[in-house]
This record gives C-alpha cells, sequence and structure tokens, in this order.
C-alpha cells in the first residue's frame, strides 16, 4: 500500500534539484518508478514529496560521433535502448542485456537513470556499463559533474548523488577498433544471481590480447571490474595453451575477487564456481566474435 | 499553462482525462493511488488481477498508449492523456476477440486468474511481433505467471492468434 506524498512536476533540471535541495530527505526523484514505487509500497522507503523528472527532456538515445560514444539520456526506458537501431548498430551487447532485463513490462516503464540511481545490485546493465568504461553526467544546485560508471556505485543501494542532485545522461564510449564483448548471467526467473562481462581487444594484428576487460556483478554489493583477471590477459595470444591458462587465471582471480552470499538463488560456493565459469565462456565468446569482425 | 519561471505547486491529486476502452474518463485521483486500484475499486474494471504485486507476475496486465505496463505498481496519474486497454475492452458485445477466442480454442486456461494478463500481453507481443517465433512467445510470457502450469496451451492459443484469419492485432470496435 502506498502512503500519500506530494507530486512536483518542475519543468527544469535545475528547478527539480532545487526542490530536492529544499525538501532534503522527505523527497526522492521519480521517473519509471519500477524500483521506488516498489520500495515505498513495500515500507522500505518512505517520501513525503516525489519529484517526477520525466517532463525534464532527459530521455533519448544518439550517438555522439565527435566524441565517439553513445549518449543515453536518464529517463530513456530499457525498451527504448532495446528497440533502438543505433544501439543495435553499435552496442549490440546492450541490446541482448536490455532483452532479458527483468520483463516487458518493466522495461517498458522503467528507466535507465532509474536503474543506475537505484544502485540495485542485481543491475545488468551496471555491469555491462562498466565493461565499456561508461560515465555519468550528473546534475545539481550547484552545477554539472561527470563520474566514471564505477564511481557511481558507492555500496548495495547507495550511489554517490548527493541530495539534490539527478542522472542526466549516461555516456557509453565505443570500443576500440578490434574490440568485442560479450555478458552471461544466472537467473531464476527474472534476478540474476551471476552476472559476468568481458571485453576483449584485439591487437591490430589480430592474434594477441591488446586488452581486456572484465566486470563482475549481481554477486556482491555493486558490480566491480578485475583488475587482476584483466591483466592475465593483457599480450596474449588469443589461442592456444597461453590463452587458455591466462583464461584460468582470469576466473580463478575472479572467483577470488567476488565476494557471494548464500540466499535463495544459491549458496556463495556455487555462485563463486558460475562466476569462474562465466568468465571462461564470456572471454571465449567475445574472442569469437573478434573472429567474426564482430564488435561491441 | 504554468510559466518555467513560476514554482511548482505540490500536488496530492490530479485531475486526468484519458481513455479507457475507448471511452473517455475523467477523475480526480490521488498522487499515490494505483491503475490497478483506479480500474478495479473506481471503475469497476476487474479483470487485471493483484498477484504478486511487485511486477513479477504479469495479472495486473493492462496496456498503456499500446504498451503493456504492470497496473499494480503504475500510478493512477500517469494515464493523464493517454489511452488504456484492458481485457474488457476486447470483446465486441458477444463477439469474442481473435486473442480471446484463440485461448477459448486451446483450452488455454484452468483457473483463469492469470489468464486476463496473458492475454493482454500477448496483445502487446502481436503489436510488436505479429508473427512471433516460440523464442519471442516465450520471452513476453516470461513476465507472466500461471500456476496451473498451462503454459504449453497458452504457447499455442498466441501462436493460433497470430496465424488465424482474423487479424489479432487489430483493437476490437469495443476498444477504440
Amino acid at each position: 500500500m502506498l502512503r500519500p506524498f506530494r507530486l512536483h512536476e518542475p519543468t527544469t533540471a535545475t528547478e527539480a534539484s532545487g526542490i530536492l535541495a529544499t525538501l532534503g530527505e522527505e523527497a526522492h526523484a521519480y521517473a519509471g518508478g519500477t524500483e521506488l514505487l516498489l520500495a515505498m509500497k513495500q515500507g522500505v522507503l518512505r517520501f513525503a514529496h516525489l519529484v517526477d523528472i520525466k517532463p525534464l527532456g532527459l530521455s533519448g538515445i544518439r550517438f555522439d560521433e565527435a566524441a565517439r560514444c553513445l549518449r543515453i539520456g536518464a529517463t530513456t526506458t530499457h525498451r527504448a535502448v532495446e528497440r533502438s537501431e543505433i544501439v543495435a548498430r553499435r552496442f549490440p551487447l546492450l541490446v541482448s542485456m536490455e532483452q532479458s532485463l527483468a520483463n516487458v513490462r518493466v522495461r517498458a516503464v522503467g528507466t535507465v537513470g532509474g536503474n543506475l540511481g537505484f544502485a540495485e545490485p542485481h543491475s545488468d546493465l551496471a555491469t555491462v556499463l562498466l565493461l565499456y568504461n561508461a560515465s555519468v553526467r550528473i546534475g545539481g544546485t550547484s552545477g554539472q559533474r561527470t563520474v566514471g560508471i564505477a564511481d557511481l556505485f558507492v555500496d548495495a543501494y547507495t550511489t554517490c548523488l548527493r541530495q539534490d542532485e539527478l542522472l542526466l545522461e549516461i555516456e557509453v564510449p565505443e570500443l576500440p577498433a578490434g574490440g568485442a564483448a560479450d555478458y552471461r548471467k544466472f537467473a531464476f526467473f527474472e534476478r540474476p544471481s551471476v552476472g559476468v562481462g568481458a571485453v576483449v581487444v584485439a591487437a591490430p594484428d589480430r592474434t594477441t590480447v591488446a586488452e581486456a576487460r572484465i566486470a563482475v556483478g549481481c554477486v556482491g554489493p555493486k558490480p566491480e571490474r578485475v583488475a587482476e583477471a584483466e591483466a592475465a590477459l593483457a599480450g596474449v595470444p588469443m589461442t592456444g595453451q597461453r590463452f587458455s591458462e591466462a583464461v584460468r587465471a582470469a576466473a580463478h582471480a575472479v572467483m577470488h575477487a567476488c565476494a557471494p552470499a548464500d540466499d535463495l538463488y544459491g549458496s556463495a560456493t556455487y555462485k563463486r564456481h558460475l562466476a569462474g565459469v562465466f568468465v571462461e565462456r564470456t572471454l571465449a565468446a567475445a574472442c569469437a566474435r573478434i573472429g567474426a569482425g564482430g564488435n561491441g | 499553462m504554468r510559466r518555467p519561471s513560476e514554482p511548482t505547486q505540490p500536488r496530492e491529486t490530479v485531475e486526468i482525462a484519458c481513455q479507457v476502452n475507448g471511452r473517455p474518463v475523467r477523475a480526480a485521483v490521488p498522487t499515490h493511488q494505483t491503475l490497478l486500484d483506479l480500474l478495479r475499486d473506481d471503475l469497476n474494471l476487474t479483470g487485471a488481477k493483484r498477484g504478486c504485486d511487485v511486477q513479477v507476475c504479469g495479472a495486473c496486465t493492462v496496456l498503456v498508449d499500446g504498451l503493456p505496463v504492470s497496473a499494480c505498481t503504475y500510478l493512477a496519474f500517469e494515464i493523464d492523456g493517454k489511452s488504456v486497454e484492458t481485457c474488457e475492452g476486447l470483446a465486441h458485445d458477444r463477439t469474442l476477440h481473435p486473442i480471446q477466442r484463440a485461448f477459448v480454442d486451446a483450452g488455454a486456461l484452468q483457473c483463469g486468474f492469470c489468464t486476463p494478463g496473458m492475454i493482454m500481453i500477448t496483445k502487446a507481443l502481436l503489436a510488436d511481433y505479429p508473427q512471433p517465433s516460440v523464442d519471442q512467445i516465450k520471452e513476453y510470457l516470461h513476465g507472466n505467471i500461471c500456476r496451473c502450469t498451462g503454459y504449453k496451451k497458452i504457447i499455442e492459443a498466441i501462436q493460433r492468434a497470430a496465424t488465424g484469419t482474423m487479424d489479432a492485432t487489430e483493437p476490437s470496435r469495443g476498444a477504440r
């Protein structure tokens, strides 16, 4: 049961920030509501004021040719990302990830900014954006700032956003030439309990790994990149025994780095095992995509 | 119309004007009222059901401007200026909508609690993919739970609706 609240309908992001600053912890930004309203219905969160940010013009998707990055407005729905031709052409992994996110109704209403701003630990989107070195543009009463996606998340359900700040835009840089990405998850119904993603960038000779990015999410309070796993793959030939050894080393590094919890979706031991298996599979899939001339 | 420079006046009630199953509806809704409560309690449209109440089971699925939403976790004021379709809007007089007909013909229901949601998600599916693959059907049904374990018949019904002689994507006259 939702408790009564007052609805604020600002027309600019600055005005919205002003309202959030004035009302303090009594107020929260509201867009799709797919996370927020659930928490409010269950009494986990209580807000006397909601600030509707959907009319602020923060929705839309475009590819910035100059900066070579995708710009997704914070109130863009998951459905819009899923069905965007630009995203399908340049960031196919984002589309396939969105296609398996929650369910079709949540995707029709829920927003990209809401997903990130809520910092739900089981966010596929957050893990995948980490792979792309994405960043977010944040606006508040004292101006705007840009932070890397890794720095947005502080802990489970906690971001670096201050009371008056709103997510305005997500910036997703294109992968370097010769790069490909993959993401795998294990989930019962709609809640992923392990999510692992990898990016492999081949050197110009297409036989060695120039750069590897590995992210693991859903198992801990926030998604993380695993530097040790990435280092294990850098400079390694993309086939043969040295590659297999590097992949195993990366899998071990991820299994060691992640700290899963026992819950109804699996024991910690099981999730850790799955994380290792998924590292191997995502790396194999990313390499196969490079072989097929693929991209992000 | 408010000028951008004027401060916002927070509201506790929103006057909405919308279409529900093709009929104009005007109402003053409390900001915290869900669409499901508006439909069931105020408009007496009890097709959409309260199942899980957390957007997982799909029993409350209705369409807002053609897109499927969980009415249990969707605020009623959001339908202002929009068009809402519920299961009640599908049949015209005594003639069932092709999707409803397909569910009956395939025997795709047992207790019937999930059925209005199943039918509305099918309408959304066929609008997106008029000839869906089994994988696409499963993707859309992923968010609709049937506890009588009738999925096989439901998938069959959706395939019948998609390949039927009647255009299943066409709203019935009653829904206009």
